[in-house]
């Protein structure tokens, strides 16, 4: 299976290759992976679902003990094949969506990889793996919604699903990581098997917060749902795959795969389902108020994911059955309803359904799936959407908490709903034949084979919820989510109770809502302006504010004057060490005074560079005198014998007054720019720095810490390193690594000056202030 | 700004930069043992081109660098740097793990920090002689 991830990522690497070969059948030969995929995990599903789960071991980096370990059980089998089915489906599809579009191998390269992703996703044992693949399917996602790279909203759209999707993974991998403490292992199987109970770990809320920010923005909770309906920028079979059969699920899958370990206290039950329901309603909601058939859809897969997050509030058995048959209804009709909507766009050219009318004699097939599929979706029995809503209502009325509330937005949902529902299948369908930008044709096989499987599936399972070992599937999602055996029995017909009134009465005010959807629409658009302000305008808000900080804190930080930068770094520095050193080590000064007299000249020699080098009128001056000072630091160096660093130092000084030498000619006329107030401000500073280098060299020498690794070193070099020059064994032997770094350090220090002069002499004439001073800047590092 | 030199540091320019550059591969390989090194010994050959350079001028530098361009050096500095990890990996050994052959003959220790070193030199001598050759290049073009 592993292997299979690998090759996955191959293929899509090879994706262009093989539309080189097979042209516009490579959609065809692709879909080959995922179905043979999906076969692969049919055939395990007996031994899951008799034995409970399956781990799949592949050692990675053996000598970290990292491993590559899939765990396969009721769960991620039921999410491999939705993954991989509706994968199959479409492949086929989007070959002929996109058909003789220039790019259809590029976007052939992202979906595959997204597939496998996701794949990796839902079958991860590992925390990290787990993480890994998350956001992988955030990056690919972002590429496929952006798949439309010239069209500005499509980037907007795919930027703001990356940001949303990828600050809640960065939750998520701080909820991770806490998980792995607080469970003391990586490994989902183990925590899942552990015996130790998490929900009583002193972590366990800032954990579940964590996670619960990764899922809820990934799977579009409110307030973070509304970069879903923005991502309808994205190609429809992106939409049809990512955005309501997989990659908003992963939020949930993720939700589903804790809940034995971290569900059913009172924050999660209260979080998830109030978060769970307002999602449901608001999505319903804001679905009807929309007239584009991809953001009815949209906004009805928000309604969607907000009722399995409910579902999982609720808890317990009951609420597990239909959080298992919700999802796979959901896939499968809603799958279905996007490629119609595709087609749909296809054939006519506008997504506006209020545009559409009376297509039924021309496209009769499409007809028919669509009708079929928003059946499903609106809880018409005999389809298994009926029995997801059945399951629903029953669940929202046996919750222990918040029971009212949950009822009461399940019922408004559903009403929604259903007139979404209606409004997908009969309005453009039905009516007055209205006149579209493309003449409208049924639409070839490869698009209508995909959503006419899938609504066949709906219908199937909805009569015969036994069919292809869906019950057996599901009883063994529904248990590996609550964590004990538990046995799913689907049936249409649970008798006259409750939630079947519901249903009744739902579909009939949903009906007449669908009549008057166009009076009503018009009536909820004095709303807009309430709707301006919603959670959008608070991404919106959040954006520009990050952008006017950086802008200010660049013009704060990086305003290109040297001695700024000086400046900042040195006060940097003195708050820092004086920190450490007047509060945690008191100084001491434990050290006799042995001065020689030619001890006493070269440092006499050292204050005088020094001095004069602050005080000089000319820059040759200065130079000059910051030369002498540091050929006293290597005289310094010779008399204490260390022959390596005086010649070190003595090559560096001189080069380094060559080469400022070199820039100096390039400099204006020395000229006064600061005032005396900025002059005091600079030699205060200056002098702080000084004096707290002195107390660093002074402390250091009084205190004696550690065994200075300076005498294993020696004792060591020509042993063992064969070499009997200590500083040259440091630095290609001991501390070769650093060097190495040092050495690109240096290289690109050089490629940087060689390259900004030769960039500036490339400008001509044209002189920038700022560039001598940024050439100046780079010239210490090559010491 | 920097024109040709005077007589006298044209002609000793001509003596020092072979000298110096063979006293540079000296302090290069000497520098395991004796004072020396990569690192110094790049700083001196660097030198010996600077001088050069300061003496002849840029084209005529070139001319006696031939082909080489200092940017390569420095990636020829890196490569051997990287280079000289490999040997390591082979013996199944940790990352850098120093190793050690004796030619027979002239009884010569070559190893993995000996070519490391080599890396050091050429690294040093590019960044350094690069820096100031393009330095001097825009000055001869600027009035």
């Amino acid at each position: 299976m592993q292997l299979a991830i690998l090759m996955g990522f191959l293929l899509a690497a090879s994706s262009p290759l093989l539309h080189r070969w097979f042209g516009q059948r490579a959609s065809l030969v692709l879909a080959i992976f995922p179905a043979g995929l999906a076969a692969w995990l049919a055939l395990q599903a007996p031994y899951v679902i008799d034995n409970g789960s399956l781990l799949l071991e592949w050692q990675w980096v053996p000598s970290l003990g990292i491993s590559l370990t899939f765990l396969l059980d009721g769960l991620s089998l039921l999410f491999g094949l939705l993954i991989t089915v509706i994968g199959a489906f479409v492949l086929v599809y989007a070959g002929g969506y996109l058909k003789d579009h220039p790019d259809l191998a590029r976007f052939h390269i992202a979906l595959i990889a997204f597939m496998v992703s996701m794949l990796g996703l839902v079958l991860a044992d590992g925390l990290l793996t787990l993480f890994i693949f998350w956001e992988l399917t955030s990056i690919t996602s972002y590429l496929l919604i952006g798949f439309n790279h010239a069209d500005i909203e499509a980037r907007k759209s795919a930027r703001q699903g990356l940001f949303v999707t990828v600050a809640g993974g960065l939750a998520l991998m701080a909820g991770l990581i806490l998980l792995g403490i607080a469970s003391d292992s990586w490994s989902l199987s183990e925590i899942l098997s552990s015996d130790t109970d998490l929900r009583e770990h002193a972590l366990y809320t800032p954990m579940l917060i964590c996670l619960l920010l990764g899922a809820f923005t990934k799977s579009a909770q409110f307030p973070f749902h509304f970069w879903l309906p923005n991502a309808m920028a994205a190609p429809t079979p992106v939409s049809a795959y990512l955005h309501s059969a997989t990659m908003v699920k992963a939020g949930i899958y993720l939700l589903a795969r804790l809940y034995p370990e971290l569900g059913g206290t009172a924050l999660w039950v209260g979080i998830l389902s109030v978060v769970g329901a307002t999602t449901m309603l608001i999505g319903s909601f804001l679905a009807i108020q929309h007239t584009n058939i991809k953001k009815l859809l949209a906004y009805s897969t928000i309604m969607a994911l907000g009722t399995l997050t409910m579902l999982l509030g609720i808890g317990g058995d009951y609420a597990m059955t239909a959080f298992v048959t919700f999802l796979l209804a959901h896939s499968l009709y809603k799958g279905a309803l996007f490629m119609v909507a595709g087609i749909l766009d296809h054939e006519t050219g506008t997504k506006d359904v209020t545009h559409m009318g009376g297509l039924r004699s021309v496209m009769p097939v499409t007809a028919t799936i669509a009708l079929i599929a928003a059946l499903s979706l609106a809880g018409v029995p005999p389809l298994i959407g009926f029995i997801g809503k059945e399951l629903k209502f029953e669940s929202a009325l046996g919750a222990d908490s918040f029971n009212m509330l949950l009822v009461i937005f399940a019922f408004i949902a559903a009403i929604l709903t259903i007139a979404v529902a209606f409004i997908i299948a009969l309005r453009p369908f039905y009516g007055k034949r209205h006149q579209t930008p493309l003449d409208p044709h049924e639409a070839p096989l490869s698009m209508l084979a995909g959503p006419a499987l899938l609504a066949t599936g709906s219908l199937l399972l909805g009569l015969w919820p036994a069919a292809l070992g869906a019950d057996a599937l599901l009883s063994a999602a529904a248990s590996s989510i609550s964590g004990q055996p538990s046995n799913v029995s689907l049936s249409l017909w649970y008798g006259v109770n409750v939630a079947l009134i519901m249903s009744i009465v739902s579909l009939g005010l949903g009906f007449l809502l669908f009549k008057r959807w166009d009076s009503v629409r018009a009536r909820l658009s004095i709303l807009a302006p309430v709707m301006r302000h919603g959670p959008e305008a608070g991404y919106e808000g959040a954006m520009n504010g990050i952008v006017h900080f950086s802008e200010w804190q660049t013009r704060m930080l990086q305003n290109g004057y040297m001695r700024n930068y000086i400046l900042i770094m040195l006060i940097t520095l003195i708050v820092l060490i004086s920190n450490s050193i007047l509060l945690r080590h008191s100084p001491e000064f434990a050290f006799e005074l042995d001065v020689r007299f030619h001890e006493a000249v070269v440092a006499g020699c050292m204050v005088m560079g020094a001095l004069f080098a602050t005080i000089s009128r000319s820059r040759l001056g200065a130079v000059v005198s910051v030369g002498v000072m540091g050929f006293s630091i290597a005289l310094i160096f010779i008399l204490f014998s260390a022959p390596d660093l005086a010649i070190t130092q003595l090559l560096v000084e001189t080069l380094t007054v060559i080469l400022l030498v070199l820039v100096l000619f390039r400099l204006p006329r020395f000229s006064s720019l600061s005032t005396s107030l900025e002059r005091i401000r600079d030699g205060a500073v200056a002098a702080m720095m000084g004096i707290l280098i002195c107390l660093l060299i002074m402390t250091s020498w009084s205190i004696k810490q550690f065994e200075p690794i300076s005498t294993y070193m020696i004792e060591n070099s020509a042993p063992l390193a064969f070499g009997r020059n200590i500083v040259n064994v440091i630095l290609v032997d001991y501390r070769a690594l650093d060097t190495l770094g040092e050495m690109f350090v240096l290289a690109l220090a050089a490629v940087g000056v060689i390259a900004m002069l030769k960039l500036r002499h490339g400008e001509g004439s044209e002189n920038k202030p700022s560039e001598s001073s940024k050439v100046a800047a780079k010239e210490p590092n090559d010491g | 700004m920097v024109k040709s030199g005077t007589i006298i540091l044209n002609t000793a320019a001509r003596f020092l930069m072979p000298l110096q550059l063979m006293f540079s591969v000296f302090l290069l390989l000497r520098g395991h043992d004796e004072p020396g090194g990569g690192f110094i010994a790049g700083l001196v050959a660097a030198g010996a081109f600077t001088l050069y350079l300061f003496a002849f001028g840029v084209s005529a530098t070139k001319q006696v660098l031939r082909m080489v361009d200092p940017r390569d050096l420095i990636g020829i500095g890196l490569l051997l740097g990287m280079i000289s990890v490999v040997p390591a990996w082979f013996m199944g050994q940790p990352f850098l793990t120093a190793q050690w052959w004796t030619i027979p003959i002239i009884d010569f220790k070559a190893s993995t920090p000996l070519i490391f070193d080599i890396g050091v030199y050429f690294a040093v001598l590019g960044s350094v002689t690069g820096m100031v050759m393009t330095l001097m290049e825009v000055d001869k073009d600027e009035p």
